[in-house]
């Protein structure tokens, strides 16, 4: 028999997803665990860790800034370094670039509101472990909440972005067309780094497990770590 | 010894808190106004003689934490 998939989840204080995020890899049958920030090593055998939404540290400073601070982002910075799995969702995304793991930033929207609603998303790339349940140009449909998801980058890497793969998600309407609802640079709401173990992205895909909730798009691109 | 940093978003990174203001103040009246921008002011008191080794720490602080390079610039002032 197969062993369960083990998932860490990082709890910062002002973290307010962790169970959220907990609740939807149960649901998808992974172990999981909740890493509290000043830990500084891991537990043995895990296969992803999460860096959960919320708002570590009130957002002082800067969203994620002081997080990157904290013991245990050493022991997240160490494993990926090895090659192992990490999830960034809104503030996690947010963290994840503040401490070089991914490129870019995140500013404020450019209409300066908090935006917490549904949004379609287009998948652009899927040859990543993340997105290989979805299908390039596949319409999801996930919740944003977010004030600072204004996803900025240098033209010239953005250059890379593309010519690696990294850019996995757009925001766009519900028939693909692009719909930008925070300024974020080409529109973008999901990336990963060059070796492909590294993702982030704003939207939040733990609310989107149930149908019955409003949408179960998220299910399908959590479970791609389920894969491996 | 008291050291104060300015951070502001760099020039061609769209401030839009600064745009905002502009329009706000545009619109009160301020016809003259023609640009804004937000940034913020961190002021450190810090137990330091030396005004080169303050800020050879306070600029180490910048890139470690309080701005965000991608994105922003920073100025230090040292203050005996």
């Amino acid at each position: 028999m197969k062993t369960k998939v083990k998932v860490g989840i990082v709890q910062f204080p002002g973290t307010n997803c962790e169970y959220d995020t907990q609740n939807a890899f149960t649901a998808l049958g992974c172990e999981t665990q909740i890493l509290w920030h000043k830990e500084d090593t891991l537990p043995e055998g895990m296969d992803l860790l999460v860096v959960p939404g919320g708002f570590s540290y009130g957002d002082y400073l800067r969203s994620g800034a002081i997080a990157k601070m904290s013991p245990i982002m050493k022991a997240v910075k160490a494993y990926a370094d090895n090659g192992g799995k990490v999830l960034g969702i809104c503030n996690g995304f947010q963290v994840l670039t503040e401490c070089g793991l991914l490129p870019g930033a995140l500013k404020r929207n450019t209409g300066l509101h908090f935006i917490s609603r549904y949004h379609h998303l287009k998948v652009v790339d899927n040859n990543n472990t993340f997105l290989t349940q979805c299908s390039v140009n596949e319409i999801l449909n996930i919740p944003i909440a977010h004030h600072d998801g204004n996803f900025f980058i240098a033209p010239e890497e953005l250059k890379s972005l593309y010519a690696n793969g990294q850019i996995l998600l757009q925001y766009s309407d519900e028939n693909g067309n692009i719909s930008n609802p925070n300024g974020s640079v080409d529109s973008i709401a999901g990336i990963c780094n060059v070796s492909k173990n590294v993702f982030g992205l704003m939207p939040h895909p733990e609310r989107a497990m149930e149908s019955l909730l409003g949408s179960n798009d998220g299910r399908r691109m959590l479970e791609g770590f389920l894969s491996v | 010894m008291k050291a104060i940093v300015n951070v502001f978003l760099k020039n061609g990174v769209l401030d839009s808190q600064g745009k905002a203001v502009q329009h706000a103040l545009s619109g009160h009246g301020f016809g003259t106004v023609s640009d804004v921008r937000v940034g913020k002011q961190i002021i450190i008191e810090m137990n330091e003689s030396d005004a080169v080794s303050a800020k050879e720490k306070v600029t180490q602080m910048c890139e470690d934490l309080l701005a965000n390079t991608v994105i922003e610039d920073y100025e230090i002032e040292i203050q005996a």
